[in-house]
């Protein structure tokens, strides 16, 4: 039942419409069907915004620790490090992302190119 | 842009939402398909499939979430529960849209089928920019721009796989970074109680930590347990702050 597990060329779409599509746009159709209807701060969406949060979270978290491709080759050190100074830069600058994320990846590209 | 005038026809309402697309928020939009397409190729998933994923499922986290299922070789009801639980997050900002856009005479199926276009970026763009459109031009005008920022990542996605194989390493490593970083960057702009900060810290440490343990439902669990943890939390401040 996993993406790979089966042959059929048809199996990969069938995947990303039920666990990509259906489980993404279910929200949206919601958001529209309930608008104005429920409100923004209740506990219920509270809740169910920290979980979404901390989804989201665990998988920077896994892209940085555990990642894949030509990232994997460099050292945890330097991607914690690139990651760590590149969001107090963001933070620094007043929250704008292009500066945490241009930071993160000059300090990745430096530790790279001297071997770190 | 120039003042709102009434006058204009809907084809030019419709072609100045394709020009907002290219914006700054539209151009960091593109880094972090850039950085989706690589993950996604790392991941072994195709060209078509990427394509196809990118227009379907339009909405960067879920589609990250998705990607790492796939890597992780998550079963498709725990694929499908741990998407579902990461892009809850689009219920609010669709609530908050959909008025912004309705008049009295706009069809409820319209609204339907331009809600597929709500992700962080174009709902950013909407929230800013369709006050200075004339209520009756603004679903015309979300249309293009909807349209044109899925069409726009469409190609992306499609051009980085082909070149990605002649990358030197060092590039390829800093593409697979813009991801995560997008992603801190941000969620953590975005959250906008303190709640969120504490979920989203839970989330970094959880995330790793359940990948040695539970590998096959590491995002799930620490979704749910993080997101418990942090709302508990939540509670415990705000009755604490009563007494």
């Amino acid at each position: 039942m996993s993406y790979f597990s089966n042959g059929a060329w048809w199996w990969p779409y069938l995947f990303i419409l039920v666990a990509g599509f259906a489980a993404t746009d279910v929200w949206r159709i919601l958001g529209v069907y309930l608008g104005g209807k429920l409100s923004e701060d209740s506990d219920l969406l509270v809740l169910v915004r920290t979980m979404a949060t901390a989804l989201v979270a665990a998988v920077i978290g896994n892209l940085i620790v555990f990642p894949g491709g030509a990232l994997a080759h460099t050292s945890l050190a330097l991607r914690i490090a690139a990651v760590a100074l590149g969001f107090v830069a963001y933070l620094a600058s007043g929250k704008r992302m292009v500066v945490g994320i241009a930071t993160a990846e000059l300090l990745l590209l430096a530790g790279l190119y001297l071997n770190f | 842009m120039s003042t709102p005038d009434a006058t204009a026809p809907r084809s030019t309402w419709f072609l100045r939402g394709v020009g907002a697309a290219f914006s700054l928020p539209g151009l960091i939009l593109i880094s972090s398909f850039i950085g989706f397409a690589a993950l996604a190729k790392d991941a072994g998933v195709t060209v078509t499939q990427a394509a196809f994923m990118t227009a379907t499922v339009w909405a960067l986290p879920s589609m990250v979430v998705l990607v790492g299922a796939v890597t992780s070789g998550a079963a498709l009801p725990a694929a499908m529960l741990a998407v579902t639980l990461s892009a809850i997050r689009l219920m609010p900002m669709v609530m908050v849209l959909v008025p912004e856009m309705r008049t009295r005479t706009t069809r409820q199926y319209v609204l339907y089928l331009l809600a597929h276009f709500v992700a962080v970026t174009s709902w950013v763009l909407a929230m800013e920019r369709l006050k200075r459109v004339p209520p009756s031009m603004r679903t015309t005008y979300y249309a293009g721009l909807g349209a044109m920022l899925v069409m726009t990542n469409v190609v992306v996605v499609t051009v980085v796989y082909a070149v990605a194989d002649a990358l030197p390493s060092a590039v390829s490593a800093a593409l697979l970074m813009l991801t995560p970083m997008y992603f801190l960057t941000s969620l953590w702009g975005s959250a906008r109680e303190r709640v969120g900060h504490v979920a989203m810290v839970l989330g970094l440490v959880l995330g790793p930590f359940f990948h040695i343990l539970l590998p096959r439902i590491d995002l799930l669990a620490a979704g749910l347990i993080g997101g418990t943890a942090a709302y508990g939390w939540h509670l415990w401040r705000r009755k604490a702050r009563a007494a």
